[in-house]
């Protein structure tokens, strides 16, 4: 087994994570949590899929399924921003809606064949620093690309402009951004919007670049759930957002690899030869899952950071101490 | 302007509000209200708890809309729909709460919702700026520290920077002194003339007699929504007149309180440490102990460890090290039931969540520490009956005012809730009692009813711990007060019978801004020589 092999395919991979926990983030930073991230994925990637099988056009493909997934945020944004209903349970439906929207819609699409995919390409001279040139910049998709940019723009925009500064304070303290003329519906219903769009986009990296291909539910096979996980793993930041979607993304890679060959390291390979060890495999991740969520929420409870104060709260103007 | 009235003064008026009428379900909050502020004075705002007071302002302030009623500033009628509008106006407010984001800095904070910068932060240009504004009205405080970090008073200079810096002339100050301890009092007051002094005016909120007369020119005062004095000038009236006025009635200043005759030590806390929510260590050796028969206070400024102090005694935090003794026994560390059965009684900061639950009845909520023996317990079952009737007999012997006892708790006014929480608590015949701001944010009716149920507690022979914030109330409900000062107690001072002196009121202001006791015993010595 080539391992760098490996971990280039698992950064295409993590991608997929990568921009599902950035707009999970952008979201919780305005003080909405959307637990329907699984759903809006499941949109992306049957959008871009049946609208590249009938255009040819790819980047269409990719700019529908990012509209029709913000499209599908915004009932969650009226839901908890407008009529301030609990959270968890919208965001619950969610997911749900957007599953049963994505497997009517896309019934018979998994037989529709081949489609048009992204382009993948190397980038010069960077392809030539040692590891590294192989792993991250060699015959990547150009979706891949789009998600090295999108971290740090994420970071600067998030603590160094004036639009992330009033975001940063809807989501920890919306009555004090609404007495300096901050409209904190306005910017909710926005950031629900770019979550939206962004898991989305992650639906398209999967349909069209990483495992190409419309498999009903199983083609995110709850990758929603391990980004929201991340989120708090990465304490609502994009850098650690961006450490552990990776991380995923190669575990995810290593754990479908590993199943392969014949014979692992000069001896019989247990996880070919016995199928209960791949299915124990692929439990792996969401019990990472789990795992990080338990460790990271004590983690930000004990030290009353990272989670944005607000969230999970509607706000009610004229509520006193909110 | 037309008619317009002929002034008594030369000075122009600055805002003018008319006719103020503004209602909130079940409540006339302004009825009618006229207000005049004029150019460089400082009004006193007066009112008990609930007169009207914040409403009126947070009119002006463009927090809320006005039901009736006109504000002029210089002379024009202005409708402001947001705070940003009367900022426009140049009319500012300095809330209660702080409306400051704790995770970001100081100039992120004062820069929220400005037009400039207009897309890159460039915290560095703006950090100056603000040091420089803060230089000129001596508001000292670093640009580049995050909120959380700041004291109280700190705080409130950030608040009060964030006005200047969008030009406000007219600053509104809501209770600006509840959180500060006497010595930040006077730096605020310094700050306030130093505005003056540039020009601008200030309206002082407050239901405190003595700091109204102290720093405002002129003194207006409302009832239950009514002014019932506008702006009378304050040298010429005096307190007694001011309470009058204020509550519609002579308030007693002084309490019914028999001579102090202690007993054994009750409540002995030896050494404790603890931490606080964030990890960080609150309360750092602390000792006191509370004899039967006394009430025994906590002063302290806001937020050093004088919450965590009451949830180790009360079994609700982890004790690090040292022991809580309740009789002699160790209560620390120990299961709250388990403190509850050695005579503990515990009325919490937090009426709403911890004192009591929200959605449950009255009956539910009194039986709380009850539901465990007869006559509640019957046959391993609550006997709702009987339950039904202690509440009923709590309800009359506490003066509990609603009009049955299976309301939820939630919709009871703060001093009806305070009321069945110690309905509660004392009924169970505690050895010992804490009780953390029992009065805080009450009206005056109200905090008599809860004062003469501690001093009751104190005459029936238990031992009462009160942690307050509200000097005044420990120095006339306590026999001795600690001072608590970042997790160590500073000092203890015996309370007389007689009013305080003001020597005292200033050895605990020292202590409660960190200087210990014996250091001020000292220097006041030398001071003598």
């Amino acid at each position: 087994m080539d391992f760098t092999i490996i971990l280039q395919a698992g950064i295409a991979s993590g991608t997929v994570l990568l921009f599902a926990t950035i707009g999970e983030l952008f979201s919780e930073r305005a003080g909405v949590l959307n637990l329907g991230v699984e759903g809006m994925m499941l949109i992306g990637a049957m959008s871009a899929f049946s609208t590249t099988i009938a255009t040819g056009n790819p980047w269409l493909g990719v700019l529908v399924a990012m509209l029709f997934a913000g499209l599908i945020s915004q009932i969650h944004a009226f839901i908890v921003i407008t009529l301030q209903a609990d959270q968890v349970v919208s965001g619950l439906s969610l997911t749900f809606l957007g599953a049963g929207i994505s497997l009517v819609l896309g019934e018979g699409l998994s037989k529709a064949g081949t489609v048009a995919l992204l382009p993948n390409f190397s980038i010069p001279l960077l392809t030539l620093i040692p590891i590294l040139g192989k792993i991250f910049f060699t015959n990547q998709s150009v979706l891949v690309y789009i998600g090295y940019l999108l971290v740090p723009l994420s970071w600067y925009y998030i603590n160094r402009t004036r639009p992330g500064l009033h975001l940063r304070a809807v989501g920890e303290y919306p009555s004090a951004a609404d007495a300096l003329g901050i409209s904190v519906f306005r910017m909710r219903y926005f950031y629900v919007f770019v979550g939206g769009m962004l898991a989305g986009l992650a639906g398209a990296t999967i349909s069209l670049a990483v495992s190409p291909g419309w498999f009903s539910e199983l083609t995110t096979g709850g990758q929603g759930w391990i980004a929201i996980g991340l989120v708090i793993f990465a304490q609502w930041d994009p850098i650690r957002a961006a450490v552990g979607a990776y991380a995923f993304g190669a575990l995810r890679r290593l754990i479908l690899d590993i199943q392969g060959p014949l014979v692992l390291l000069g001896f019989d390979n247990p996880f070919y030869y016995n199928p209960y060890l791949g299915f124990f495999l692929q439990m792996l991740p969401y019990l990472f899952t789990v795992t990080v969520l338990v460790i990271g929420s004590r983690e930000a409870m004990r030290k009353r950071i990272g989670a944005p104060a607000a969230l999970g709260n509607p706000y009610i103007r004229g509520e006193r101490g909110k | 302007m037309t008619n317009q009235a002929p002034s008594t003064s030369e000075i122009p008026l600055i805002v003018e509000m008319r006719g103020i009428v503004k209602r909130f379900p079940g409540v006339l909050a302004n009825d009618h209200v006229n207000f005049e502020l004029k150019r460089g004075e400082i009004h006193g705002l007066l009112g008990e708890n609930g007169a009207g007071k914040s409403t009126l302002m947070n009119v002006l302030a463009g927090l809320y809309r006005q039901e009736a009623g006109t504000i002029l500033v210089n002379g024009e009628p202005k409708v402001f729909s947001s705070p940003r509008d009367a900022i426009n106006a140049g009319i500012g407010m300095v809330h209660q709460h702080f409306m400051l984001v704790p995770s970001q800095t100081v100039t992120e904070n004062i820069l929220l919702g400005l037009d400039d910068p207009r897309f890159f932060l460039r915290l560095p240009d703006y950090d100056n700026k603000i040091a420089e504004l803060g230089e000129k009205f001596g508001l000292k405080v670093d640009p580049r520290a995050k909120i959380w970090q700041l004291s109280v008073g700190e705080q409130q200079r950030v608040e009060i920077l964030k006005m200047l810096y969008r030009g406000v002339n007219v600053l509104i100050m809501d209770e600006p002194t509840a959180v500060l301890a006497p010595q930040e009092i006077e730096g605020l007051f310094e700050t306030l003339r130093a505005m003056i002094a540039q020009g601008k005016s200030v309206i002082f909120i407050s239901h405190k007699l003595q700091e109204v007369s102290a720093i405002a020119d002129r003194v207006s005062v409302l009832r239950r929504g009514v002014a019932t004095a506008s702006g009378v000038a304050s040298k010429g009236v005096s307190r007694q007149e001011l309470a009058r006025l204020m509550v519609g009635r002579d308030i007693v200043f002084a309490l019914d309180k028999k001579p102090c005759q202690p007993g054994d030590v009750v409540l002995d806390v030896r050494d404790i440490h603890a931490e606080n929510d964030k990890g960080l260590p609150a309360l750092r050796g602390l000792s006191l102990n509370v004899r039967a028969g006394e009430i025994v206070g906590v002063a302290g400024v806001a937020g050093n460890g004088q919450s965590e102090l009451s949830q180790v005694i009360s079994g609700m935090r982890e004790c690090k090290k040292g022991q809580v003794l309740l009789g002699g026994d160790t209560v620390s560390n120990h299961t709250t039931l388990y403190g509850i059965q050695h005579g503990m009684a515990y009325v919490p900061e937090d009426r709403t969540h911890v004192g009591s639950a929200p959605n449950l009845s009255i009956t539910d909520n009194v039986i709380m520490k009850k539901y465990r023996k007869p006559p509640i317990l019957k046959n391993g079952l609550l006997d709702m009956k009987a339950a039904a009737k202690l509440a009923n007999e709590l309800k009359v012997a506490y003066d509990i005012i609603v009009p049955n006892v299976s309301t939820p708790v939630r919709l009871l006014s703060g001093g009806n809730l305070q009321r069945v929480i110690l309905a509660r608590e004392i009924s169970g015949l505690p050895a010992f009692m804490v009780a953390v701001q029992p009065t805080r944010g009450l009206d005056v009716g109200a905090i008599e009813g809860v004062h003469r149920l501690l001093l009751a507690q104190r005459e029936a022979g238990a031992a009462v711990l009160l942690v307050s914030e509200e000097l005044e109330e420990l120095l006339s409900l306590s026999d001795r007060v600690y001072v608590i000062y970042e997790g160590k107690i500073m000092g203890e001072v015996n309370i007389g019978g007689e009013t305080p002196d003001e020597s005292l009121v200033e050895t605990i202001g020292q202590m409660m801004t960190g200087t210990p006791l014996d250091q001020i015993q000292k220097e006041g010595v030398a001071a003598h020589d």
